[in-house]
């Protein structure tokens, strides 16, 4: 198990390596820094001497291995727009992200699972039929339009829930904004976390009913019924911890999509998260902030998946000898 | 010798669209305790179905449209789920064809065993892996208590096999049905597990139905005999009887196509093969195929009687 981790952390640092030479292509063949910094009025002497001082005429890998030093070190440049470190900005914007998408991926988990599960257990039953139908609905209908619905019929028509913004927050541990711990706050996260998980909830659902089905018609979930476990345990210990694989694999991309989703989501309700600040840093042409949020969100994007390899691993025990070798 | 199980008259059949196949017609034997029974017949003869109708145990859309199975005085068929459950894998147990796909992947085999332990007796967790470590000795295999942390995927087909029987001694059950036990076994590989079965259902005093469709198991193994057709008992009796004088003309077929009885020379064989369900013939299902087929055998179907030679038999052309 131990071998197996090692080797998927150095998967992970292999992509993280890519991600990086990515971010610094595009920080290195687009705009110019000392022309941003000086503007037009210095002269072509002065812009060498500072483009030596900046280190801009060094050769390439040397620059690279300055971007990365100072990426480790959580300098990720400087936002041209809010004239602060990039980083700053981003942590200063992550906790609203981070929490809508944890507050999705809550309500994909809770109402997945068993609805999924009921309806491989029941496949004629009305109700499977209806959350198949429903399903299919919400997997067609982008988020956009799902999201415009909701504030339509819950704040414009019945005025139960706020229809923009964070509402309020209350700082945690002296950085993290958080809208979790308010009444108000919990309430500006319930439309955009359903417009959010709108589309990987019916994904789930259909994927734990496809595969629950399969695994409900094996020669060891028989094997154990005839065993005379009780029915629930059948259900869950030997037929849902077996679908729980595939689930986890297509899981862990999906958390990964759905903090790339949150740009539509954000835009739609003016929650002040990342997403919402890329698409300022794209209108703006604020470039540092771009690389920065792309070499961010790849590193989250890639620890996920890493953590989901690894529970992946726990689950599946012929993952482990494998790695053993 | 006291009667362990009487199945009368059952009939299994699997729902279709707006009608039903009938894929056990009318069954009916008897079997002591401490007897062992054999079910033969080809694929597709209802025998898999009459084991698993036993524990009430058929796959959907399949249910048990009639009939009555006693055992230890009480009809099987009308018990609910709950009891039925705790009937299951405690008084009766299976043993399945294929152990490659019978034990959960995801589970250790001590998971897999202490749970069966746990859902019919009141025991601790300990005393439950105590158990489990004694049957897997008396399946000859060592060191249970490192095994019992391993999974399925680490032992051979034979091995996994030996767990499966160990699994379905863990609550000393006075029957066990084995649907194919050896089929997906190798050849050198089946004798073995056949003697360890045989030699447990002797030592325990078990009951034993043996589903399969090798009538040489069958002679080594059991002590009376059922040839299944299409969904009904053909011939039924003592093995002895059935296979050094078979009555039925299905079973002299069966028994004239064993290898050992055309030495050096072509198989023999039964021409043609077994009606699908849907299609079963009027009157006797085998008249197709059979030599003896005569006025009768078209119109109506043949009942189980008692033969001349002692086994019965449901031909209309035998005395």
């Amino acid at each position: 198990m131990f071998a197996f981790i090692i080797r998927r952390v150095a998967q992970a640092l292999l992509v993280m390596f890519v991600i990086s030479i990515i971010g610094f292509g595009i920080k290195y063949s687009f705009g110019d820094p000392v022309r941003e910094m000086v503007g037009m009025s210095v002269s072509a002497a002065d812009r060498e001497a500072l483009r030596d001082q900046l280190g801009l005429n060094d050769p390439i890998v040397v620059q690279w291995t300055r971007f990365v030093d100072k990426a480790l070190h959580g300098d990720l440049g400087r936002s041209f727009f809010y004239r602060k470190p990039a980083t700053e900005v981003i942590m200063k914007k992550a906790p609203a992200t981070l929490e809508l998408v944890f507050c999705s991926a809550l309500i994909i988990l809770l109402v997945s699972i068993p609805a999924g599960i009921y309806a491989a257990v029941h496949p004629k039953s009305f109700l499977s039929r209806c959350l198949m139908g429903i399903s299919i609905i919400g997997v067609s209908v982008p988020v956009f339009l799902t999201a415009i619905l909701l504030i339509y019929i819950f704040a414009v028509e019945l005025h139960w829930l706020p229809s923009y913004g964070r509402g309020e927050t209350v700082q945690l541990w002296g950085f993290w904004d958080s809208g979790l711990v308010t009444l108000d706050g919990l309430k500006h996260l319930i439309l955009p976390s359903i417009a959010l998980s709108s589309i990987m909830l019916p994904l789930f659902i259909r994927l734990i009913r496809a595969e629950m089905k399969e695994v409900l018609q094996t020669e060891y979930v028989k094997f154990a019924r005839a065993k005379g476990l009780t029915p629930w345990r059948v259900l869950m210990v030997h037929g849902f911890k077996n679908t729980l694989l595939p689930v986890i694999t297509v899981g862990g991309v999906q958390i990964g999509i759905m903090i790339a989703y949150t740009i539509l989501t954000e835009t739609v309700f003016q929650w002040q998260g990342m997403g919402f600040m890329f698409i300022e840093a794209v209108e703006r042409s604020d470039t540092s902030l771009l690389v920065a949020y792309l070499i961010f969100v790849g590193a989250l994007f890639v620890t996920v998946n890493t953590v989901v390899d690894i529970i992946y691993g726990l689950v599946n025990p012929m993952v482990r000898v494998s790695g053993r070798k | 010798m006291d009667t362990l199980l009487d199945v009368r008259n059952l009939t299994v059949k699997f729902a279709l669209r707006d009608s039903a196949l009938t894929a056990v017609n009318n069954v009916s034997f008897t079997l002591n305790r401490g007897e062992r029974l054999g079910l033969v017949g080809e694929s597709g003869a209802g025998k898999s179905v009459t084991g698993f109708s036993i524990i009430n145990l058929v796959s959907k859309p399949g249910f048990i449209a009639d009939g009555s199975v006693w055992f230890d005085g009480r009809d099987l068929a009308t018990l609910s789920q709950e009891e039925m459950r705790k009937v299951r894998g405690n008084r009766i147990s299976m043993i399945f064809q294929d152990p490659m796909m019978t034990l959960n992947p995801v589970l250790t085999i001590g998971t897999q065993m202490v749970e069966t332990v746990l859902a019919h007796r009141n025991v601790s967790k300990a005393e439950a892996e105590a158990i489990a470590m004694d049957k897997l000795r008396k399946v000859y295999i060592n060191s249970p208590e490192k095994r019992l942390k391993q999974y399925p995927h680490e032992f051979s087909g034979g091995m996994r096999q030996r767990i499966v029987i160990a699994i379905a001694l863990l609550t000393d059950p006075a029957l066990i049905i084995a649907d194919e036990p050896t089929t997906a076994l190798d050849v050198t590989i089946q004798a073995e597990i056949m003697d360890l079965l045989l030699e447990l259902c002797r030592t325990e005093d078990m009951g034993l139905i043996l589903i399969t469709h090798d009538l040489g198991v069958v002679s080594q193994v059991t002590q009376k005999v059922a040839v299944m057709y299409a969904g009904s008992i053909v011939e039924l009796g003592e093995t002895e009887q059935v296979c050094s004088n078979p009555q039925h003309p299905y079973t002299r077929g069966l028994i004239a196509a064993l290898p050992e009885a055309a030495t050096g020379s072509r198989l023999n064989q039964i021409p043609g093969s077994m009606p699908n369900l849907a299609e079963i013939p009027v009157g006797c299902a085998f008249n197709n195929r059979c030599e003896l087929g005569k006025g009768a055998c078209f119109t109506t179907v043949p009942q189980l009687e008692r033969k001349q030679s002692g086994v019965f038999a449901a031909c209309h052309e035998l005395e």
